[in-house]
């Protein structure tokens, strides 16, 4: 197992090299650097001016010179300021961060609710309507734009039946609400937001909870435990649940990133302030040590969550460690 | 919160999937090829067969929508601003007063073109690379599967964000962005395929006579390893067709006075109180498109499968 662990982290560290270097060349290669950003205010700045924001910004340097420089401060934990209000790039990270995880939170835990109990009904009554209205279910799931399922439910209960706040976090005066108030207000607001994005995962997660109960329930042992007059329930619950289970979490360490990562298109639907919304703004207005700021930690959470899967694996099945 | 989807769908290769599992194949007879098996097989299941009608639909509808569309998709009426579904406009019109029909009919050539395209391109970058490491294995293999690792842990929508910031948003550039982002899964379908495939006695005994590396590969593997990409790349038309009417929603897409059902849908955005006619309909034309080719891929892999012919 340590082995296994050893090597699995040395694996890691092209791939850290690789995203940074991916990242910074996509984001430098843009026309128009931060220097170029600011002088649009003013178009009356002269050629000195330019050369002087673009000296301090680093820009005058060649490539290498500056991976380097920044590779330097990220290393330490230092993202920079952002260009655009000039504050730090951590502050702002972190004031966002607590809006996504809570609604990401509060989705992910809300598909596992759902979505275990629907996988495993569809693979003990395998063709039965319920696995058949499933299926389709998925299939739809897959297919739906998440922005087109938020426009409508926000027609519906926002505009048409007036129930649900239809975008922000809270609204607009609570000056007079109680603390009370203040939650309840603010989880009104949540509603949608949290049920979009659980609905593309639902599907996802029902199909391969049904997958790997289906895969369990074929065994010999399932077999066995039915020949030895085990009540169906402890059969089901017991033997193969626990054995299908496993791999759902170690999923888990797979959607770690879209925690905290958050969903561009739906906060801009919402009018969410979160992490989504700040990398558009900050990729849009090419506002490098945000994005970076972002990207870069996505790509290592994404890549760590693979690592964390796939020790899970490798814990639940001794096989694989072999390999 | 959406699970990886490689890790959701791969099962699918394992077990038969229980809808299609049911259905009754005809026992072929000898002289059949293995096109019209699959072919019979796949329109004998229920779902594929309705993912065909969609994808036939949406074909139709979008190479002739210059006779189906009832007006100049691009024609401004400020006299008839936002008017609901009714006889004169059957599904209403937008917010500068053009029909909404016409720019959706309009609108599918442009999606049905990203889609087709971007997926060319990813398949054609996957092959060669899939191949090449699959093929020769070390530090080739080594290398490709580690820019694989690192295009999988960067978040693609802001990847793809990105790039469009540098290159400007326009079609062209769309479809080559999401080429350019999604080349991963047909990559790695091809090398295991490659793997399996390179030891197998046929290649062995074209090895022996002294065939040429590349001919092997080309002539020799490949051929028999293209059912998974036929598959991936069915599906990835509906992946490639659900991230353009995203970029066209959030205005980074294709760009104005080109219609595009994902900027329909930013207008239906901007007048949701008042015009549900403009989120509705361009929405639906998305998601049936993408079921279509969804259900067909799924149809196409159930049908590749011959374990599942009896």
């Amino acid at each position: 197992m340590l082995t296994y662990i050893v090597k699995r982290t040395l694996l890691m560290i092209p791939i850290l090299f690789g995203i940074t270097v991916l990242s910074f060349a996509v984001m430098r290669l843009a026309p128009g650097g931060p220097a170029e950003a600011q002088m649009e205010f003013s178009s009356r700045a002269s050629a000195e001016a330019r050369e002087r924001l673009r000296k301090l910004y680093g820009a005058d340097q060649p490539f290498h010179k500056q991976y380097a420089t920044w590779l330097k401060k990220f290393v330490t934990l230092d993202f920079g300021t952002a260009f655009a209000d000039g504050r730090l790039v951590k502050d702002k990270i972190l004031e966002r961060l607590p809006i996504t995880l809570t609604i990401n939170a509060l989705s992910l835990g809300l598909v596992l609710l759902i979505a275990i109990p629907i996988g495993i009904m569809s693979a003990t009554r395998q063709y039965s309507l319920i696995d058949r209205f499933t299926t389709m279910f998925v299939f739809i799931g897959f297919s739906t734009p998440s922005f087109w399922l938020a426009l409508l439910l926000i027609y519906a209960f926002g505009v048409q039946w007036g129930l649900l706040p239809i975008s922000g976090l809270h609204s607009l005066d609570t000056t007079g609400l109680s603390r009370w108030g203040k939650l309840m207000d603010e989880s009104r607001h949540l509603i949608l937001p949290v049920f979009v994005s659980a609905f593309g995962g639902l599907a996802g997660f029902s199909r391969y909870v049904r997958n790997n109960m289906l895969e369990v329930m074929r065994q010999d042992y399932i077999r066995t435990a039915r020949a030895k007059g085990l009540p169906e329930g402890s059969v089901v619950y017991k033997h193969a649940l626990r054995n299908a289970i496993m791999p759902v979490i170690t999923i888990l360490g797979l959607v770690l990133p879209s925690l905290i990562g958050g969903s561009a298109i739906m906060e801009q639907v919402f009018g969410i302030p979160g992490m989504g919304q700040l990398m558009f703004q900050a990729v849009l207005s090419r506002d490098y040590n945000l994005a970076m700021g972002i990207l870069v930690p996505a790509a290592f959470l994404t890549m760590a969550g693979n690592f964390l899967a796939d020790i899970g694996y490798a814990f639940a099945d001794p096989r694989i460690r072999l390999r | 919160m959406q699970p990886p989807e490689s890790s959701m769908r791969d099962d699918g290769q394992k077990q038969a999937s229980p809808v299609q599992n049911r259905r009754k194949v005809p026992m072929a007879s000898r002289s059949e090829s293995f096109a019209t098996l699959t072919l019979r097989s796949l329109l004998s299941n229920r779902l594929a067969v309705i993912g065909v009608i969609l994808v036939a639909l949406v074909f139709i509808l979008s190479i002739f929508a210059p006779l189906f569309a009832p007006f100049d998709p691009s024609a401004i009426d400020i006299r008839n601003i936002l008017v609901g579904p009714g006889f004169a406009h059957p599904l209403g019109t937008d917010d500068l007063g053009r029909d909404v029909l016409s720019r959706m009919l309009w609108g599918g050539r442009v999606s049905l073109e990203v889609g087709f395209v971007a997926v060319g391109i990813a398949t054609i970058i996957g092959m060669i690379l899939g191949s090449l490491a699959g093929f020769y294995g070390g530090w080739i293999d080594s290398a490709i599967m580690r820019a694989v690792d690192i295009m999988l842990s960067i978040p693609t929508i802001f990847l793809v964000l990105a790039v469009i910031a540098i290159l400007e948003p326009s079609i062209i550039n769309i479809m080559i962005v999401i080429g350019l982002t999604s080349w991963m899964e047909p990559a790695r379908l091809i090398r295991a395929e490659f793997i399996s495939i390179k030891e197998r006695e046929f290649v062995l005994a074209a090895r022996a006579i002294g065939a040429a590396d590349n001919r092997i590969m080309l002539r020799h593997i490949l051929p028999n390893g293209l059912s998974p990409i036929l598959v991936s790349a069915t599906m990835g038309i509906g992946a490639a067709i659900l991230i353009e009417s995203a970029l066209s929603f959030l205005g980074l897409g294709v760009q104005p006075p080109t219609p595009s059902w994902g900027s329909l849908l930013s207008a239906g955005k901007d007048n949701i109180e008042i015009a549900w006619w403009l989120s509705a309909f361009p929405g639906l034309a998305i998601l049936l498109t993408v079921l279509g080719y969804n259900l067909l891929g799924e149809g196409i892999r159930d049908a590749l499968d011959p374990r599942q012919r009896e």
